[in-house]
C-alpha cells in the first residue's frame, strides 16, 4: 500500500513537467507582454525592466532558469504587484481559496450521500421523486446564476449572511459561497449514489445476505454500502477539479480575497510569474487531491492498484 | 454496408426517445426557446444595442413596451436576452463541433493505431487531464484579443475533446476485431476509408449521446468565461455576461439578474433532459 502510494507520487512528476513546459509555452508564444498596457514605455526604460526580469533572454534559457528557480521553490515576484512575491500573494489567498473548498466538498458529501441513499432506499416513491426532480434543477443552475440569486436573497432581501466580502474571516462570509459551489457537486453525488447503490442492491451477494436473516440494516451497512461507495469515490476527483475551478466564479461573485482573481486579473496583466506560480500551485494540488482519491480507492478495493 | 446495419438502431432510438415524456417535454422547452432567441429580435420594435433614454433602468411591465424592462442604458431586456440566449447557443454549439471533431478523429486514429502509438496518444489525453483546463481556457481567451468569438470558442472546442477521444478510443478498440472491420481491412481497404466509412459510423451512439450533453456543458463554460470577463464583451450580449451585469444592478434593477439567469437555467434544464433522454435511447441495456 505504502509503495503503491509513494510510487504513484513520483509517477506525478513528469505529468508536472510536461503541464509547466505547456502553460510556459501557450503564455509566452502568446502576443502581448506584461509592460504593453501602462502608457508606452521609453524604449531605455522597457530594455532595462526586461533585463532585470531577464525577459532578453533566449526562450530556452528563460524556460531553464525558471525550472531552476522553481526546484528551489522560488516562484519570483510579481511584476504588477512589484512589493510582493509570487509565494507571498498565493500564501495570502490560498487559505480563504481551500477554506472554501473545503466547506463545499464537506457540504456537498452531507447532503449528496443521505440524499442518495435515500432516492435509492425508497425507489419508485416520493423521496426518489424528490431527489431526482431537486437533482435535475441543481444541475442546471450554475454557480453564476445561483451566486448572485442567493446573494440577492439571503443578504441583500432577508440580511441573513453577508452579501460578499471576507472581513476577518468569519465562517459567516464563507456559507453562500460554500453553498453556491456545492449545490452541484451535492446533486451528481446523490445522483451517482442512488444508481450506484440500486445497482449493488440488485446483486447475488445482496440478497443472499438478507436470505440468512440479517436485518435489512445491517445489510446496507455492513454489505451494501461499502462496495455501493467505490464509485463515489472515484468521482470525487473530478469533484475536486470542479471545485477548484468553480471557485474561481464563486470567489468573483462573492469578492473573496482568495487565489482566483490572481489567475484572470495576472493573465489579463501578463503578470507571467504570477500566472505560472498560480498554475503550478493548482496543478500541484489537483494532482495530489486525486492522488489521495486514487489510493482511498486502492485501500477499498485492491484490485484497482495494478490498474 | 454500414447504413444498412446502422439504420435499424437509429430507428429504435428515435422510437424510444419519441416515447419518453421526459424528451419531449424537454425537445418543445428546447424549442420554444430557439425560437425566443431567433423571432424576438425580429418581431420586437427595439433592437438589442437600441438605446431608449426615455426608460433608463425600467421594471418589467413599466410604460413604453419593455415588457421585460431595460438596463441602465435603457436597452429592451426581453430583445437582449434572447440575443443573448442566440450568442450562448451559437457559440456552446460550435464549440461542442469543434471538441468533436478533434475528439472523433484523435480517439479513432489512436483506437485503431498499433499499440505503441494508442499508448502514447492515450498518455498526452492523460497528462492534459491532469491540466487545470479551465484555466487554460481562460488564460487562452485573455491572452488574445477580448471579444473574439473565434478564439472564444476554439479555446473552449480545444479543451473539450478529452472525454470524447477517451469515449471514441474504447469504442474504437472494441470495433478492431469485428468481422466486418477485418472483412473490409481483407479487401485490401486503405486505412483512412476504413476509418471514415466504417469505423466513425459505427462509433457514433455513445458519441452522439456524449455530445448533447457537451452543449449545456460548453454553454455554462460561456457563461463563466463571459461573467469573469473573459468571454463575450459588450455591446454584445450573451446570457453570461447579461447575467455579470444583472448582478453588478441586483439591488436596485434585479430583473437584470433574474431574466437571463432564467433563460440559461431553462436552456441547461432542457439540454440536461434531452442528453439523459438520448443517452437512454442510444443505449437500452441500461434500462
Amino acid at each position: 500500500m505504502l509503495s503503491y502510494a509513494l510510487r504513484r507520487t513520483l509517477g506525478l512528476l513528469p505529468t508536472l513537467l510536461i503541464i509547466i513546459t505547456l502553460s510556459f509555452l501557450i503564455l509566452r508564444l502568446a502576443p502581448g507582454g506584461p509592460f504593453d498596457q501602462e502608457q508606452t514605455l521609453p524604449p531605455a526604460v522597457r530594455a532595462n525592466l526586461e533585463h532585470l526580469y531577464g525577459f532578453d533572454q533566449p526562450l530556452p534559457e528563460q524556460y531553464l532558469r525558471y525550472l531552476g528557480a522553481l526546484a528551489r521553490l522560488d516562484f519570483g515576484s510579481s511584476l504588477k504587484e512589484r512589493d510582493f512575491t509570487v509565494t507571498e500573494l498565493i500564501r495570502q489567498g490560498l487559505p480563504v481559496s481551500a477554506a472554501l473548498g473545503a466547506l463545499a466538498i464537506v457540504l456537498a458529501l452531507l447532503a449528496g450521500l443521505p440524499a442518495g441513499i435515500g432516492a435509492a432506499l425508497g425507489r419508485g416513491g416520493a423521496t426518489d421523486h424528490l431527489t431526482t426532480g431537486a437533482t435535475a434543477l441543481a444541475l442546471a443552475l450554475p454557480s453564476v446564476v445561483t451566486g448572485p440569486l442567493l446573494a440577492l436573497i439571503f443578504g441583500l432581501t432577508l440580511h441573513w449572511l453577508p452579501v460578499g466580502g471576507y472581513q476577518g474571516g468569519s465562517l459567516r462570509y464563507l456559507v453562500l459561497p460554500a453553498l453556491t459551489l456545492a449545490l452541484p457537486v451535492a446533486a451528481a453525488l446523490a445522483r451517482l449514489m442512488r444508481a450506484s447503490l440500486l445497482e449493488v442492491l440488485r446483486t447475488p451477494y445482496v440478497r443472499a445476505a438478507r436470505a440468512r436473516g440479517l436485518s435489512s440494516a445491517a445489510v446496507l451497512w455492513r454489505h451494501a454500502l461499502p462496495a455501493a461507495l467505490t464509485p463515489v469515490v472515484s468521482y470525487l476527483g473530478p469533484a475536486i477539479a470542479f471545485v477548484v475551478t468553480g471557485s474561481l466564479v464563486v470567489e468573483s461573485v462573492f469578492g473573496l480575497p482568495g487565489t482566483g482573481r490572481y489567475l484572470v486579473q495576472g493573465a489579463i496583466d501578463r503578470d507571467y510569474p504570477l500566472v505560472m506560480g498560480m498554475i503550478v500551485v493548482y496543478a500541484v494540488l489537483t494532482l495530489l487531491l486525486n492522488l489521495a482519491v486514487d489510493v482511498i480507492h486502492a485501500a477499498l478495493e485492491p484490485g484497482a492498484r495494478h490498474a | 454496408m454500414p447504413e444498412a446495419s446502422a439504420a435499424g438502431p437509429w430507428r429504435s432510438a428515435a422510437e424510444r426517445l419519441a416515447a419518453s415524456a421526459a424528451a419531449r417535454a424537454a425537445l418543445a422547452l428546447l424549442c420554444g426557446l430557439v425560437l425566443f432567441a431567433l423571432l424576438a429580435p425580429a418581431l420586437s420594435p427595439w433592437r438589442p444595442d437600441g438605446l431608449d433614454w426615455q426608460h433608463l433602468a425600467a421594471s418589467p411591465g413599466a410604460a413604453g413596451g419593455h415588457w421585460l424592462g431595460t438596463d441602465r442604458l435603457g436597452r429592451d431586456l426581453l430583445v437582449r436576452s434572447a440575443a443573448g440566449l442566440r450568442l450562448s447557443l451559437a457559440v456552446s454549439v460550435l464549440a461542442s463541433l469543434v471538441s468533436l471533431a478533434i475528439g472523433v478523429s484523435y480517439g479513432a486514429i489512436a483506437g485503431f493505431a498499433g499499440p505503441r502509438t494508442d499508448g502514447a496518444m492515450m498518455r498526452f489525453v492523460d497528462v492534459l487531464y491532469a491540466m487545470p483546463y479551465l484555466f487554460i481556457v481562460i488564460i487562452l481567451t485573455s491572452l488574445f484579443p477580448r471579444g473574439s468569438l473565434t478564439v472564444l470558442f476554439v479555446a473552449l472546442g480545444a479543451v473539450g475533446w478529452l472525454t470524447t477521444a477517451r469515449l471514441v478510443r474504447g469504442q474504437a478498440r472494441a470495433l478492431r476485431h469485428r468481422e466486418f472491420i477485418l472483412a473490409a481491412r481483407t479487401l485490401g481497404l486503405a486505412p483512412a476509408a476504413l476509418l471514415v466509412r466504417h469505423a466513425v459510423p459505427n462509433l457514433l451512439g455513445p458519441v452522439v449521446a456524449y455530445a448533447s450533453l457537451a452543449v449545456p456543458q460548453m454553454i455554462l463554460f460561456e457563461g463563466f468565461l463571459s461573467f469573469l470577463g473573459l468571454g463575450v464583451q459588450e455591446p454584445n450580449a450573451s446570457l453570461g455576461n447579461l447575467i455579470a451585469q444583472g448582478a453588478q444592478e441586483m439591488s436596485s434593477a434585479p430583473w437584470m439578474l433574474i431574466v437571463p439567469s432564467g433563460l440559461l437555467v431553462l436552456l441547461i434544464l432542457s439540454l440536461n433532459l434531452l442528453g439523459d433522454a438520448l443517452r437512454d435511447a442510444l443505449d437500452p441495456r441500461e434500462h
